[in-house]
């Protein structure tokens, strides 16, 4: 019960979060649609008792992606009129019609019922009521420590690549 | 769960944040006088007996005084900033523990708002959240004040926090030596350093067993890190009167300012108590084996707790009265020349040492 009220009420706020993300004229408030989203996602991720992930999604996302997102909004500046004219023809209405034909799938699927996918969890670790950081972490270390190291080294290239592509400076022949 | 559970659950909240909000009333008055004292001045001495009451008496001015909104305010964002502020502010302490936990019938109550196996990353999860308060504040009061205290907080705020985070993975690396596996949940950190170093020699059997023996390197990181991450002096840079009036809340007042006003101290009080949980053994301290009576020897946890957390404030209010403001490229050199590298090399060092000590010599 409680589960299904914390489904619906985060779920309504990543919907509505997501349509500010859209439809708002202000790219702040775009971006403050963003983090509503991220910030209702994790929530949902604590009721399925992942608190690492969301621990994770609020750190990484909401922390330090979308404050990166923020900054250069405001450092360029959102005072400037922007160009709103029109000039798609087609796409509104085609994007329209292929969303309408997903919802009917979804609706007919959900009303006709008998499908399974996602076959529903059968085994449930009674333990792991508080937290997984132990089963994240322990495979992550043992059984897939050369992907992890390798992806850590990745980027950590990769962004030793960036700083030195903005820092080069072409010479004046 | 039943509804007894839930009463407990929610009676500890409701404790811890009752707490808070004491402890923060408190704070604000011992601030004006110790740095009264300090400066050989008298301090707030009207209200109540050495004015303990000032606090009261400024909360109920600000509450009835008028909250001005410029003309070019973003009102959406400008109203919910300071919102943003306290709520991540309250979040933080909920992590932790300030008592030892208690038996009531037969359930073990443990004095903290909620022990999340997951404790230390949802610290650094709402610290960066509070980030968010500072950058709108700024901006949407639509004044170039508060935007250039706004993104010089903000920045400050960053750097600082992954040496605060590199400070905490060092003491998360010892205490997963200290026990059955690593842990990141406050309560488990503060189980781990209950006792004494007597097994290291027995010399050491005076010495308590907190991480600051092992850790002190850490410690002086997180301390550093702590104070520029609350934005207080002589890392006020944000605030800087003479350049920025009052950096990201300029604009703000009444109610609203009082918010932002009682965020900061909050956030001094909770850095301050998660510091004394990491490094200084939280609520453990010397029980006396119930020569006390019952009730003393209960309170006798909490009492140790506060008493370590106050030391580290006072540390805070010292800084204020004793140093002058750094300059903004020296805060952004000690942040990334010297805090992180410094982190960083402690986290190898000492992984090393403690990985030894643990497993012996790769070799063997």
């Amino acid at each position: 019960m409680v589960e299904l009220a914390l489904f619906a009420l985060m779920g309504l706020g990543a919907l509505a979060g997501a349509v500010t993300v859209v439809m708002a004229r202000n790219p702040v408030y775009s971006a403050m649609g963003l983090l509503a989203t991220l910030l209702s996602v994790a929530v949902l991720y604590v009721v399925q008792l992942a608190h690492l992930v969301a621990a994770v999604q609020v750190i990484v996302y909401a922390g330090a992606v979308l404050t990166l997102f923020l900054f250069v909004i405001m450092l360029i500046g959102v005072d400037q009129v922007v160009d709103t004219d029109e000039r798609l023809r087609y796409q509104r209405p085609l994007v329209g019609g292929v969303a309408g034909l997903i919802i009917l799938f979804a609706a007919a699927l959900t009303m006709l019922g008998d499908f399974d996918w996602v076959p529903p969890a059968t085994v449930m670790n009674p333990d792991a009521t508080n937290g997984t950081v132990e089963a994240v972490a322990v495979p992550l270390f043992t059984d897939w420590v050369l992907a992890f190291e390798a992806t850590a080294l990745l980027l950590t290239v990769a962004a030793a690549g960036a700083i030195a592509l903005a820092a080069y400076r072409r010479r004046r022949v | 769960m039943t509804w007894t559970e839930l009463g407990i659950v929610a009676l500890r909240v409701i404790l811890t944040f009752g707490l808070l909000l004491v402890v923060t009333i408190i704070n604000v008055w011992a601030e004006r006088k110790i740095v009264a004292d300090m400066q050989s001045r008298i301090g707030p001495s009207r209200a109540g007996p050495f004015g303990v009451l000032q606090t009261v008496a400024d909360g109920l001015k600000l509450f009835f005084k008028e909250s001005i909104t410029p003309r070019k305010a973003e009102l959406g964002l400008y109203t919910l900033a300071p919102f943003l502020a306290v709520i991540p502010a309250f979040l933080i302490f909920m992590m932790v523990p300030w008592g030892a936990p208690v038996t009531v019938g037969d359930e073990v109550v443990p004095l903290q708002g909620a022990d999340l196996n997951i404790g230390l990353l949802f610290i650094l999860a709402m610290s960066s959240m509070a980030v968010y308060a500072v950058v709108l504040a700024g901006w949407s009061s639509g004044s170039k004040y508060p935007l250039l205290g706004g993104v010089r907080a903000t920045a400050q705020a960053i750097s600082y926090e992954a040496a605060m985070g590199l400070a905490m993975v060092s003491v998360v690396v010892f205490t997963a030596t200290q026990g059955d596996g690593g842990t990141l949940s406050l309560s488990e950190i503060v189980a781990r350093q209950g006792g004494n170093w007597g097994d290291v020699a027995p010399i050491f059997s005076i010495v308590p067993r907190w991480n600051l023996v092992p850790q002190l390197v850490a410690f002086v990181i997180f301390l550093v890190a702590i104070v520029a991450e609350t934005n207080r002096a002589p890392f006020d840079l944000v605030e800087a009167e003479q350049e920025l009036v009052g950096g990201y809340h300029t604009e703000y007042s009444g109610m609203r300012f009082a918010m932002f006003f009682l965020a900061e101290y909050i956030n001094i009080f909770s850095m301050s108590a998660i510091a004394a949980t990491l490094f200084l053994g939280g609520w453990n301290g010397p029980t006396f084996d119930g020569a006390l009576p019952g009730l003393v020897s209960a309170a006798l946890p909490t009492v140790w707790f506060l008493l370590k957390t106050y030391v580290i404030v006072f540390i805070f209010f010292w800084l204020r009265a004793t140093l002058p403001r750094l300059r903004y490229d020296q805060l952004m050199t000690l942040g990334w020349k010297g805090l992180i590298p410094a982190a960083l090399a402690w986290i190898a060092l000492s992984a090393v040492i403690f990985g030894f000590r643990q497993f012996g010599p790769p070799w063997s």
